[in-house]
């Protein structure tokens, strides 16, 4: 019936009239794939999902989730999405069991069908034992199965995860994808999610999309993406303090020689061939090479391709910094 | 793909959104007992202290009149009959009197000869004014922590949001003033003749009136912050006037003009008031009209644009 699930056309959102996180965007998303979405902090990500699942309002342009506007007709959505949100938001002092119901409540779920699939989902997510405990007493992972058992309620056609391992660690990271996974296999949803994790999205995801400073930089499949470096990476230092940009560049196979804090990021087809070419050039000339690694391009190196390896010092006020403390605090909790 | 089934199969209501985000509300309220004790205890300590400490009737009382056993007056001092040498008066008997008078003196002021009971309903209006404001600024937790997007991401009503704001403060201000009632009751509070347990139905009408005007404005004012010192700062300057400016603690006939004037549209007057008549003091209906009708349109304009306000900024 609809081929694209998510479609969003020039969305964009700009903050108190100046601040614009999320700058035009168009992306589409098919039915029962896993979309990633990747970017440096602050460049528009949960902004954007947050657009997606109605809780923003789009500055300009459009968006549909399963054909449904996500303004004109926000109520469809909500009713036909899961969203697992990047904080833990279930209620401290209630128990596993009681959110979910309280999530039942607010999706008007009726009674006895919620009752059921409650119970279910706690057993898919292993919290069954748990789910008389106060979620104050739950870890990190255990919080995090329990917003997946909340954004599964009202069986989702499509789910939005936003950096659903954050704070976890490499254990309950693994675990958490395990779900994740069969929660897809069992219920066939499209999946929408972001992630700082760049192996899992390799993993995962379908297709990618990479977005920086508000914007789409590159969109394609994990395998599309590498390809699209154009080869291999070599990494190079040389014993002198020399620009030698020039002598690289002239070797074979090589397509782009970077400069970067005294060594050289070099992109070359067929690595193991060329990197030989590249030293005995370099010998030639009289420099010494100390230095050399081979990689083959990972979504790491796609994703620093597109975003820079600049360290981003985005802006972070006062309470949002306190709030990612908290949900640190509590992702830590054992 | 079946959209529509999905559609279908949920069936948000406002009752059931705004009972369940209320009912969440207060497990967690209830599920703290060292909350509950500190609820209680906090109007238990001003009450005790404040009520019992201002005595202001036992100024008149005679064993706080200490005159000597014989006051004599010397002739000077007296017009009539002429002539007199000197007086002497029984101090004993003249204590009794000022205490007649100062009963007389209290009546008139404050309604009742007990400035304990005066001081105890006004407290209830105390009460209901901060806890209303104090949980009308949970939403800036929920907001903080994640849980207003989320409940934002649900198809459930967006008034069912802002109610059971409302509804929570209401229901925790309804829960306190009757324990403070009881209490006062056995700390010694006289309640008029014409009190009977009906009368607690009007008292818990005029507090919701209040609770649902004071809540309102409060979740429109906090529902943007991302901080709580802004509605802390903005509860702690407003509490002051709204207590003083009013009859809470004491008669507003005995202040200057322009006070007077801020306690004729301070709500609290108002709530104080009709809580007074329907416990302490002769019920008056016109008395009782007046206040409601006050409380009602307070409840009703606040709410409105509490309502709107909170409405437009729920979905930034």
């Amino acid at each position: 019936m609809v081929d694209e699930v998510i479609k969003a056309e020039n969305l964009t959102k700009v903050f108190n009239r100046s601040l614009v996180a999320v700058d035009h965007i168009t992306l589409s998303v098919r039915e029962g794939e896993v979309f990633g979405f990747l970017g440096p902090n602050g460049a528009g990500k949960t902004t954007t999902i947050n657009m997606l699942i109605t809780v923003l309002k789009p500055t300009e342009g459009t968006a549909s989730v399963l054909g449904f506007d996500v303004v004109k007709q926000a109520d469809n959505v909500r009713k036909v999405i899961g969203v697992v949100p990047q904080e833990y938001t279930a209620d401290e002092d209630l128990t596993g069991y009681e959110n979910i119901m309280l999530c039942a409540d607010l999706y008007g779920i009726p009674r006895d069908v919620a009752k059921k699939r409650a119970l279910e989902l706690l057993e898919l997510v292993e919290l069954i034992d748990f789910k008389d405990r106060r979620v104050e007493t739950y870890s990190g992972g255990m919080r995090r199965r329990l917003e997946l058992a909340c954004g599964l309620i009202n069986r989702p056609k499509v789910l939005f995860l936003d950096e659903p391992t954050l704070g976890l660690d490499v254990q309950t990271r693994a675990a958490t994808w395990e779900y994740i996974r069969r929660l897809k296999k069992e219920y066939g949803m499209t999946l929408f999610m972001t992630t700082h994790y760049l192996e899992e999205a390799d993993a995962l995801c379908d297709r990618i999309a990479i977005i920086d400073h508000g914007k789409i930089v590159v969109t394609g499949t994990p395998s599309e993406l590498k390809d699209s470096l154009g080869g291999d990476i070599i990494t190079l230092a040389i014993k002198e303090n020399a620009d030698v940009t020039g002598i690289i560049q002239s070797v074979e196979n090589v397509k782009e020689v970077r400069k970067e804090d005294g060594s050289y990021r070099i992109k070359a087809v067929k690595g193991e061939i060329t990197a030989p070419l590249i030293i005995e050039a370099l010998l030639k000339k009289g420099f010494t090479v100390t230095r050399l690694s081979l990689t083959e391009p990972t979504l790491n190196e796609v994703y620093l391709e597109y975003t820079g390896r600049a360290i981003r010092d985005t802006e972070e006020s006062r309470a949002e910094f306190m709030t990612r403390r908290i949900h640190l605090r509590r992702a830590r909790q054992r | 793909m079946s959209s529509a089934e999905s559609v279908n199969e949920c069936h948000p209501s406002f009752v059931r959104g705004l009972w369940a985000l209320t009912h969440r509300e207060l497990k967690k309220w209830l599920n703290d007992p060292v909350m509950l004790v500190m609820f209680v205890l906090q109007p238990l300590i001003w009450m005790g202290l404040l009520g019992k400490s201002m005595n202001i009737g036992g100024l008149f009382s005679p064993n706080n009149i200490n005159l000597p056993q014989q006051i004599p007056i010397p002739g000077t001092a007296i017009l009539y009959p002429p002539n007199l040498p000197e007086v002497v008066l029984k101090g004993a008997a003249l204590s009794q009197m000022i205490a007649q008078m100062g009963s007389k003196i209290m009546e008139d002021i404050f309604g009742v000869t007990d400035y304990f009971s005066f001081m105890a309903v006004g407290m209830i209006s105390m009460i209901v004014v901060t806890t209303t404001m104090f949980s009308g600024m949970s939403i800036v937790w929920d907001r903080r922590l994640g849980f207003l997007d989320k409940v934002i991401s649900t198809p459930v009503s967006r008034a069912a949001i802002i109610f059971s704001k409302i509804l929570n403060a209401t229901f925790r201000a309804m829960f306190q003033a009757t324990v403070i009632l009881a209490l006062a009751y056995l700390l010694g509070l006289k309640l008029s003749p014409t009190f009977t347990p009906l009368n607690l139905l009007g008292v818990y009408a005029a507090i919701f009136l209040l609770a649902v005007g004071l809540s309102s404005v409060f979740i429109a004012f906090s529902i943007r912050s991302t901080r709580m010192e802004r509605p802390m700062q903005f509860v702690s300057l407003i509490t002051m006037p709204l207590m003083f400016a009013s009859n809470t603690f004491f008669p507003t006939r005995l202040m200057p003009d322009w006070m007077q004037a801020l306690a004729t549209i301070n709500p609290l007057t108002y709530l104080t008031d009709a809580m007074r008549h329907l416990t302490i003091l002769p019920m008056d209906t016109a008395t009782l009209i007046k206040d409601f009708t006050y409380l009602g349109l307070f409840a009703a304009v606040l709410a409105t644009i509490g309502t709107v306000l909170a409405w437009k900024y729920l979905t930034r």
